[in-house]
């Protein structure tokens, strides 16, 4: 903690405060890039793939490229470029091969959309159409074709990740702590079970949108729905082999990212075509279809774990091994790898593990980071094996989870001590336990089952999440003076909607001892103008940022102190301020104010001294170590904030329908800065865990096809899903390096919902469901003891949920 | 090409569009009133709800020509009084806006609504702004500041402590 002030004096942190953004955004003056027109602006559009794996014959763009009003035609072949996250594996266009359904196979520029879109439909491409393999288990197999036949040529991060040539492994992240083979050996039971999760699209309701102006002399500026302009100048740069110093990004306000705009996107592309329309500004806006497809979704994962407990019921060992479908390109897929298998035991204590994640590719529409970064969905089959493992030993599975909660004096599975400031678990579970009254029905939900004849069933589960990023994190904060003592701070984490910015702006005013405003906080985001920021992902920004911001301020109190005492002809220590005025502590009449200080104080005779006043704050992760690759051992978390989930649903016996009566959700934050954002995270990112548990996730063919591209087909949750009743509970242990003892929470809320549902389902009516999403008739059959389909929509191994039969034996073999 | 004018909060346009253009894309391209959003294009999601007529509309399903001689209620006639209207206000104060993207369409469904019903109860609220999708808040903040801004609001929704 940089700040030590008791709570009973803190003036903005920690009080309701209105988010600094709503207005602009209540009036409909918030301006997003899907809002921008340029002069002179060309708009795109983009040809894709209708196959999920086929050789590119032929492409013929005369048609196009006649039609009026077109300016620029690009294809694949033309475009000597490979982007890439942390495995460059990708081309702008696909060249030769197409290795999903939906890959940008075309661009066209023209002068309107209309006109964009009948050049692509002229756009001939012949196609040999190649089997594709599309189960991330069968592209394990030795005869499987190989996605990436390439994979030793791309460069990649050496010091995170093991790509394996020769095979579809973009990624093998291992974890080795203890000897997992004896426990298995000195327990009572082992017990292991396979969970699936299916690919799900972030559906942020702006879907990606970029302008791209490439100007004389390769200066380019983007502007584009991005959270992360440094990284995304960052990649950009090194697919074009341009100096950083030549490409500017700018990020308004973003519409939803969820994580699916973290990296790089549709930028790239968009550039070739300005380049090649002689440098007009290209605006391509995704369409809702593309959304599904031709932009990344999160991957599908197929989760293997063995446990093994003593008689007391305490975990001795765990085997955990995770096959992630990369689907057709790495790009975060291979850091969720990472980051799922160092935190693959969840919160509790696993003194012998074993994690074996694999990255795989296949040919289906790439994954990427999403809210949770692979806890969501590993989570799911870790908190239902709980419940299993509980049942199976005859253990109340609340109580099985305290008895192997971490706490302080524990280690982590990659070596890292539990402190007690670390964040408390068991006081997550205890909150969540008594939130729903767990264990028991009262007398209300017995007249409830009584009237409805559906029967009511309770579930608790834990959860944890540190941010995945590399040890180096880094961001900035300058903070900058106006000429009547307002400040203005210019930052690049970019605030899509979570509302991290009025937190920090809540953190500055506490620490300037300023009114709120005062303060602004400046909310495009511009690599030109604003000082660096690693990303805006993975529940990092109010921590790092926050620091930085914190700092800012200081810097710029120190730097007026130094002018005050100047003007004031004393010494700094003697010198307090309050929000207009520094002052000499002990004659506080001699004073000078922070307007005559702003941009550099003048004596009364002309004599100036100073300039404007600046403040800057950089702060940079702490003591963080890259992972051994051979154990996974290191310092890989930042902070682990902790929670819990306590879930009532009753359900149809005879129909398999549900009702999710209520959800409580608790987190330790450390130290709550703005309770209604909290708040906000905590339900908003429930319902979107719940979404996924309930109807989302992606459906294919046997061909590779994505069936369901649209919001008919793949329905998101709408108000009428919300459960009946929501709470949000907040555990405070503060974060000792965190701002105010503040950690993050912004992923978290979606964590684990899917398995409280699951076992309160199971707690209901005995049904064991081992994949999502969650339907009506997954749970029927479930309670029917029918032999759960992959996927009954179908009838394809492929599809949204659990490994078809000859899989699930392919895998046991595997094993 | 066809001559069309309609009133959009209260000022008149005239415009000469193709007859294919959606009401949508003529509202944010050709009178440059881009409050209203895009979400999908297809009716699905309720990004661009305006009023046309005194009826809820997905603009994106409507074609310009069909909007010639009607009024037009969008988001930015909500506070052309310089200050927000009630129901902009108990947004603000709910913390009922996140990304923003889905908040004129659900600002406009919810006016529909309080025509229809001046105190909504908190189911009608849902059945209300059921086909206006939100990623961000999970809706209950939303719930929250329409009872609010109906004078309906009993528990202020406030984080626990535990």
């Amino acid at each position: 903690m940089l700040e030590q002030i008791p709570a009973a004096e803190l003036r903005y942190v920690g009080k309701r405060t209105p988010r600094i953004d709503a207005k602009e955004k209540l009036t409909g003056q918030a301006t997003y890039v899907s809002d921008m027109v340029l002069s002179g602006m060309l708009y795109a559009r983009v040809k894709t793939s209708p196959h999920a794996r086929a050789r590119i014959v032929s492409i013929n763009t005369e048609k196009a490229r006649k039609l009026p009003g077109v300016r620029a035609v690009v294809i694949g072949e033309e475009l000597d470029y490979r982007v890439g996250l942390y495995v460059v594996d990708k081309a702008i266009l696909a060249r030769n091969e197409v290795r999903h359904y939906g890959e940008a196979v075309a661009a066209v520029a023209a002068d309107s959309i209309e006109i964009a879109q009948k050049a692509v439909d002229l756009i001939d491409v012949e196609y040999e159409v190649l089997k594709p393999v599309l189960h991330p288990l069968d592209a394990l197999k030795d005869d499987a074709p190989l996605v990436h036949p390439n994979l030793g040529e791309y460069d990649y991060m050496e010091a995170a990740f093991t790509p394996k040539p020769g095979t579809n492994i973009a990624n093998h992240t291992k974890l080795r702590k203890g000897d997992v083979e004896k426990a298995f050996e000195e327990a009572e039971w082992t017990i292991e079970r396979e969970y699936t999760n299916p690919s799900v699209q972030h559906v942020p309701m702006e879907t990606h949108v970029a302008i791209v102006k490439w100007g004389y002399d390769d200066e380019v500026t983007i502007w584009s729905s991005a959270q992360s302009p440094f990284t995304l100048r960052n990649l950009f740069c090194t697919a074009f082999r341009l100096p950083h110093r030549n490409v500017r990004v700018i990020v308004p306000h973003v519409g939803g990212g969820f994580g699916g705009k973290a990296g790089i996107g549709i930028e790239p592309l968009v550039a070739v075509l300005s380049k090649k329309a002689g440098g007009a500004p290209v605006k391509l806006t995704a369409t809702r279809e593309q959304e599904f497809s031709l932009l990344p979704c999160r991957s599908q994962l197929t989760y293997r774990i063995k446990t093994g407990v003593s008689k007391d019921g305490k975990i001795l060992g765990q085997k955990m091994t995770m096959y992630w479908d990369s689907g057709a390109y790495a790009d975060y897929a291979v850091n969720v790898t990472r980051a799922s298998g160092y935190s693959a035991g969840g919160p509790y204590e696993i003194p012998n593990a074993q994690v074996d994640a694999y990255t795989i590719y296949t040919n289906k529409p790439f994954g990427t980071a999403y809210r949770g970064f692979g806890h969501v969905e590993f989570h799911w089959g870790l908190e239902r094996h709980m419940d299993l493992i509980a049942r199976a030993i005859g253990m109340d599975p609340l109580e099985f989870r305290k008895r192997n909660a971490l706490r302080e004096g524990s280690t982590s599975l990659t070596g890292e001590k539990i402190r007690a400031n670390t964040g408390s678990i068991l006081k997550c579970l205890e909150a969540a336990e008594s939130a729903v009254g767990y264990g028991t029905l009262t007398e209300a939900e017995k007249a409830r089952q009584e009237k409805t004849g559906m029967k009511i069933g309770k579930a608790v589960v834990g959860l944890h999440k540190a941010p995945a990023m590399p040890p180096f994190t880094a961001t900035a904060v300058i903070l900058r003076m106006n000429e009547d003592s307002t400040v203005t701070a210019t930052l690049s984490l970019t605030d899509y909607g979570q509302g991290t910015y009025t937190s920090i702006a809540q953190m500055i005013a506490e620490r300037l001892g300023f009114p709120i405003q005062k303060v602004k906080i400046a909310f495009e985001s511009d690599t030109d103008h604003d000082p660096y920021d690693w990303q805006t992902v993975a529940s990092k920004g109010l921590l790092l940022s926050g620091n930085a911001a914190i700092l800012a301020a200081e810097d710029l109190l120190k730097n007026a102190y130094e002018i005050a005492a100047q003007a004031l002809r004393c010494q700094v220590v003697d010198l307090d301020h309050d929000a207009e005025k520094i002052f000499i502590r002990h004659h506080p009449e001699s004073s000078v104010t922070f307007r005559q200080l702003a941009i550099g104080y003048c004596y009364p005779n002309g004599n100036s001294i100073g300039g404007p006043l600046i403040g800057v704050g950089r702060y940079i992760a702490q003591g963080l170590t890259h992972l051994d690759k051979d154990t996974g051992q290191g310092l890989p978390a930042l902070d682990w904030t902790y929670g819990a989930h306590g879930m009532i649903v009753e359900v149809d016996e005879h129909t398999g329908e549900y009702n999710v009566l209520k959800v409580a959700s608790v987190f330790d934050v450390g130290k709550v800065i703005n309770p209604d954002a909290v708040r906000g995270q905590a339900i908003g990112g429930m319902l979107q865990g719940l979404g996924t548990a309930t109807c989302e996730g992606y459906i294919y063919d046997q061909e590779g096809h994505l069936l369901n591209p649209s919001f008919t087909d793949n329905k998101i949750p709408t108000a009428k899903d919300l459960p009946l009743e929501v709470e949000s509970i907040s555990v405070e242990t503060p974060q000792i390096d965190g701002p105010y003892g503040a950690r993050g929470v912004g992923e978290h809320s979606m964590i684990a919902v899917a398995a409280a549902l699951g076992n309160a389902l199971q707690n209901a009516t005995g049904a064991q469901i081992t994949h999502m999403p969650l339907r009506f008739e997954d749970v029927w059959r479930a309670i029917q003891r029918r032999e759960p389909v992959d996927n009954w929509i179908t009838k394809s191994p492929y599809g949204s949920c659990r490994s078809a039969p000859e899989v699930q034996r392919h895998q046991q073999q595997e094993c | 090409m066809k001559r069309v004018q309609f009133t959009i909060n209260g000022d008149l346009y005239e415009r000469e569009i193709h007859e294919h253009r959606t009401l949508l894309h003529v509202l944010r391209e050709e009178i440059g009133l881009t409050g209203t959003k895009e979400g999908c294009g297809a009716g699905e999601c309720g990004a661009c709800t305006i009023i046309m007529n005194g009826v809820p509309i997905n603009a994106c399903l409507v074609l310009a020509v069909e909007a010639d001689g009607t009024e037009i209620e969008t988001v930015e006639g909500e506070s052309k009084s310089g200050r927000l209207s009630p129901v902009q206000e108990a947004f603000d104060r709910h913390h009922a806006v996140q990304c923003g993207f889905c908040t004129p369409g659900m600002l406009m469904t919810i006016k529909d609504l309080l025509q229809r019903y001046p105190k909504p109860s908190r189911e009608q609220i849902i059945e209300g702004i059921e086909g206006n999708f939100c990623r961000c808040t999970g809706y209950e903040q939303i719930i929250e500041a329409v009872l609010d801004a109906t004078g309906q609001l009993e528990e202020k929704g406030e984080i626990k402590h535990a």
